[in-house]
């Protein structure tokens, strides 16, 4: 069915229970994450969210704006940062990024709901183009019997060389940032943000399905796109953020179909082997293009002439 | 009378710095602002290069404005500081060879600065000699205030050095992303911000919102005597 045209049915969610829904299944992902790559990365992501809850109260308390700390989508955006950092990234690094997705990010452009692209994004993107070097220290994960901290190559990096078994990427015990590895946890998490109706499946389902026909066509085995890198991740909580996805369903798809091409695009013939977080943030920038594009026409409205 | 014609010469000479800072307020020569910055020592060349073009071509250009005809103004301001850059270039090129190496393109481009032809267009032009050779000195010198700032601000916490010394200790990581383009315009954002803030608590309201200022806020108004225009 498809409702269009005012009015709208109201029910009494909030920002302070989306992000709380969001929260709850972003923690299969951190659970997963602190069994792989061990208790340092539960304190990264308890940093992080710290830190950009902090910032965000700073901010606000200094520039006498009304404190928003209550509505969550400060923690959410230090967790997301958290998943996108490897286990060894030295803390006050992981700091500096909460402070640029906090307050450059989001609050200098006008606070939640006027960030021109998801803060957490932006975070991870000024951090990769700093530190290259310890953005990518991926550590090993602590495999039994294997040897600890052990820095390697993510699987898109290896699988140029020679192929993870399928199972291993799934359960995401493979070096990586911290909460792109475990693909199992986010798509619990994902299948629990559809259920609650927080997020349309529009998105995610686009993106990966343009990924997986971009690799066909490229010769790439699409399974291992799929899984590997930051692809879910990125789909299921980052491309899904409200403020910078369209409003429409045909926007959405427009969206996903853009973000898969670029991600493909940077994956195949670019020199870096990850393209998500750009893609991400190149169709954040076109988002107000696309959603004035696929504007509903009101239903019985005058033609524009 | 004697004092309030000093006061003007001086008000002439430090308007520049704040409260019609070239870069900062009058947003002018914003590409060597953004392009030259992520060294201190660039950014010094480049403000001086600027400066002595600015004040020469000011002097020359009010010294000749009753000669040179209206319709071909443009033209004739541009030939004249086209020879004063080339000037400089070749001095540069002389006697400092690591900063003509470093600035590249930028030297030659003072010759299209906006605040170079601006100051012209706008005060040389309609001013005398003396008042226009301490109106060049005083935009220059804002400008290259505002750049060794900013190379200051981008070359410390960029690269760790000051000058290619080493400043930061080696445990402290340069942060790479303020030496690019992008942290070129946050650094240049932050910089207008304080500029705003300083000429608040300066005692003048202005409203930093371009829609809500109209002309009482706009650092060019005194030259279009309110007149509008501008956009």
């Amino acid at each position: 069915m498809l409702v269009k045209a005012s009015p709208h049915i109201r029910d009494n969610s909030s920002t302070q229970r989306i992000m709380l829904d969001v929260i709850i299944a972003l923690c299969p992902a951190i659970l997963a994450s602190g069994i792989i790559f061990g208790w340092r990365a539960l304190l990264l992501v308890g940093v992080t969210a710290a830190a950009s809850v902090a910032f965000e109260y700073l901010y606000c308390y200094f520039l006498k704006k009304p404190i928003t700390i209550g509505d969550l989508s400060a923690v959410v955006t230090g967790i997301l940062l958290a998943f996108n950092l490897p286990a060894t990234i030295p803390l006050w690094i992981a700091i500096l990024g909460s402070f640029v997705s906090i307050v450059i990010a989001k609050q200098l452009f006008g606070g939640l709901g006027h960030n021109f692209a998801n803060p957490a994004i932006v975070g991870r993107i000024v951090l990769a183009v700093s530190f290259a070097g310890r953005m990518t220290a991926y550590a090993y994960p602590a495999v039994p019997g294997g040897v600890d901290a052990l820095a390697s190559a993510t699987p898109l990096v290896a699988t140029r060389h020679a192929d993870l078994p399928l199972l291993q990427l799934f359960l995401g015990a493979h070096g990586g940032v911290l909460g792109e590895t475990c693909a199992a946890a986010l798509l619990l998490g994902g299948i629990y943000l559809v259920v609650r109706r927080v997020i349309s499946p529009a998105i995610p389902v686009t993106y990966l399905a343009t990924v997986a026909i971009v690799s066909l066509l490229a010769g790439q085995e699409p399974l291992v796109q799929l899984l590997s890198g930051g692809l879910l991740l990125g789909a299921i909580f980052m491309a899904t953020d409200y403020v910078t996805s369209p409003y429409t369903l045909t926007g959405k798809i427009v969206y996903g179909l853009g973000l898969g091409v670029i991600t493909c695009a940077i994956r195949f013939w670019a020199s870096s082997a990850e393209g998500v977080s750009y893609a991400i943030l190149l169709m954040n920038l076109l988002v107000p293009y696309i959603n004035d594009l696929t504007r509903q026409k009101p239903l019985g409205g005058a033609k524009k002439k | 009378m004697e004092n309030e014609k000093k006061n003007s010469k001086l008000a002439i000479l430090a308007n520049g710095l704040l409260k019609e800072n070239p870069s900062l307020r009058l947003v002018l020569g914003t590409c060597p602002t953004l392009a030259v910055t992520t060294a201190v020592f660039n950014s010094l060349g480049m403000g001086v290069a600027a400066t002595f073009v600015l004040i020469c071509s000011n002097i020359v250009i009010s010294a000749c404005r009753k000669v040179i005809p209206d319709k071909v103004r443009i033209p004739a301001f541009i030939t004249i500081i086209a020879g004063f850059v080339t000037v400089i270039q070749m001095l540069v090129q002389a006697f400092a060879q690591p900063l003509y190496d470093a600035l590249g393109v930028y030297l030659p481009l003072i010759v299209v600065n906006c605040i170079i032809l601006g100051r012209a267009e706008m005060f040389a032009s309609k001013n005398g000699v003396l008042d226009s050779a301490l109106d060049g000195l005083g935009m220059g010198l804002g400008f290259t205030l505002t750049l060794v700032l900013m190379g200051f601000v981008r070359e410390l916490l960029g690269a760790g050095t000051l000058f290619g010394f080493q400043i930061l200790p080696a445990g402290m990581e340069p942060v790479a992303v303020l030496a690019s383009p992008p942290g070129g315009f946050f650094v240049f954002g932050v910089l207008m911000a304080l500029a705003i803030l300083l000429d608040q608590k300066r005692g003048k309201k202005v409203d930093a919102d371009p829609e809500k200022m109209g002309c009482a806020g706009c650092p060019n108004s005194k030259n279009c005597n309110g007149e509008g225009e501008c956009e």
